[in-house]
């Protein structure tokens, strides 16, 4: 379990969207849920250190990434977090291998090149992507594509792992097996997970503790059963 | 044909484009990456160039590097002689004269990679040098190309700086556009357009390859 979770302490204006949030995230999996335009993409962005942020604190496991007080902005090469959005944004001059392989730089890596190699196997085994090692981004579909990008992401084993609908290519089955996988994995390395998501259906699902954000303020915070009660409701509902 | 003019100007345009290149990767990547507002001003600078008469360029860098300014005198104490009227002078008025045909097309290309790479890139631990090098040129390599060929052909036809900062120096500084200028000024038309010929095959050929190169890339990607 992760030590003392991912505290967020975030109030910043992009344009006319206003994000404040005070709350830390401590459960393995969290999952951020809300409609489209709620703030998903700029909280995790802001998590990363992507996007600079007005008044921010954000520290994980104790550690400040972001602190905007005391003028404290981690590059987010530091910040040992994995990113996977909903577009792969493999790069495309790179095959597969090399994409997974981006971003094992480590001394450990330049040492032995060979371990280099094995993790890439392995990442890309984790995703059911082993198959696709020569091939270049743009002969990859879109599911295909995603799957690379979790195993590039996962490759040099972030301490956060940020998903902002990483699945949307992949159909429910295999979106539901390969979420399967990523958990047991993340569960095993001790990774916490937040993901962003608009369909109720997945946060349900995942059983996870869920943030419900909505315009860019947090509505509630919780396991999903007690968050989504009205969203489970109308799903029914559908059925 | 004037043979030693012809040969001058391949050589101070590969050295210029040479240190062009070189100096205009770092310099678009810190244009497109960069987030200060200063540099605003260091794209200005670079653009100048452009609007400036190259005489007028010429004529400070003839002032700058002669033995009247502390520059001046400093680069005759390390050198033993002055920039001015020398091939090394011709350099530095070409790179700085043709500096926005090399940063330009670079800024456009690198500012068309898609920004999600760059910001994966900088998730996975790439530091600013890697992003440019393992990223944005090879992903911009049109775009190197396209600063390449027109740093090289501004460098071959440029007239105003060399006339100012180097004079006419046959071996020296006499480059072909010089060489042109001084046979019209003596009625030599047919070596005047042979001189011209060369000049316009030069840039047609150059021209050529960069759509070429465009072409033969959109072919492969139909």
């Amino acid at each position: 379990m992760p030590d003392s979770g991912l505290e967020l302490r975030i109030d910043t204006r992009r344009g006319s969207f206003h994000l404040q949030l005070d709350c830390t995230l401590r459960a393995e999996w969290t999952v951020i849920f809300g409609p489209s335009g709620a703030g998903k993409s700029t909280l995790l962005r802001l998590i990363a250190g992507l996007d600079p942020a007005d008044v921010a604190i954000v520290a994980h496991n104790s550690k400040a990434l972001t602190d905007t007080t005391n003028r404290l902005y981690l590059d987010p090469g530091r910040r040992h977090i994995g990113m996977v959005a909903q577009h792969p944004a493999l790069f495309p001059h790179l095959n597969v291998q090399h994409n997974v392989g981006y971003g094992l730089t480590g001394s450990a890596f330049q040492r032995h090149p060979m371990a280099s190699i094995e993790r890439v196997q392995d990442m890309l085994a984790l995703v059911g992507a082993e198959h696709l090692a020569a091939r270049m981004p743009r002969d990859l579909s879109g599911g295909e594509a995603q799957r690379v990008a979790l195993a590039r992401a996962l490759a040099p084993m972030p301490r956060l792992l940020l998903l902002d609908e990483p699945f949307s290519a992949l159909d429910g089955a295999a979106s539901d097996a390969l979420l399967d996988r990523l958990r047991t994995w993340t569960r095993a390395n001790r990774v916490q997970t937040i993901m962003a998501t608009h369909d109720a259906a997945d946060a349900l699902a995942i059983g996870a503790e869920v943030l419900l954000l909505r315009e860019g303020r947090l509505v509630a915070l919780g396991p999903a059963a007690q968050v989504l009660a009205a969203e489970r409701e109308r799903l029914r509902a559908r059925l | 044909m004037d043979w030693q003019a012809f040969f001058l100007t391949l050589r101070l345009s590969a050295v210029t484009t040479a240190i062009l290149v070189a100096l205009a990767i770092p310099l678009a990547a810190l244009l497109v990456l960069g987030r200060s507002r200063w540099l605003a001003i260091v794209q200005a600078l670079t653009a100048l160039p452009l609007v400036l008469p190259p005489t007028v360029l010429g004529f400070f860098l003839l002032v700058l590097l002669g033995p009247r300014t502390a520059v001046g005198r400093g680069i005759v104490a390390v050198l033993g002689h002055p920039l001015a009227f020398s091939f090394a002078g011709l350099v530095v008025g070409s790179v700085l004269y043709s500096l926005p045909f090399a940063v330009q097309p670079l800024v456009a290309g690198f500012s068309a990679v898609d920004p999600a790479l760059i910001d994966a890139a900088r998730l996975l631990g790439a530091r600013p040098p890697r992003v440019v090098f393992s990223l944005l040129v090879p992903l911009a390599r049109p775009a190197l190309l396209a600063a390449a060929v027109l740093s090289f052909l501004h460098t071959v036809g440029e007239f105003g700086v060399v006339l100012m900062l180097g004079g006419d120096i046959p071996g020296a500084t006499r480059t072909l556009s010089i060489a042109l200028y001084d046979q019209v000024e003596n009625f030599n038309y047919a070596a005047a357009n042979r001189t011209a010929g060369i000049l316009l095959a030069l840039s047609v050929a150059a021209l050529v390859a960069i759509y070429l190169s465009g072409w033969s890339r959109g072919g492969r990607r139909a």
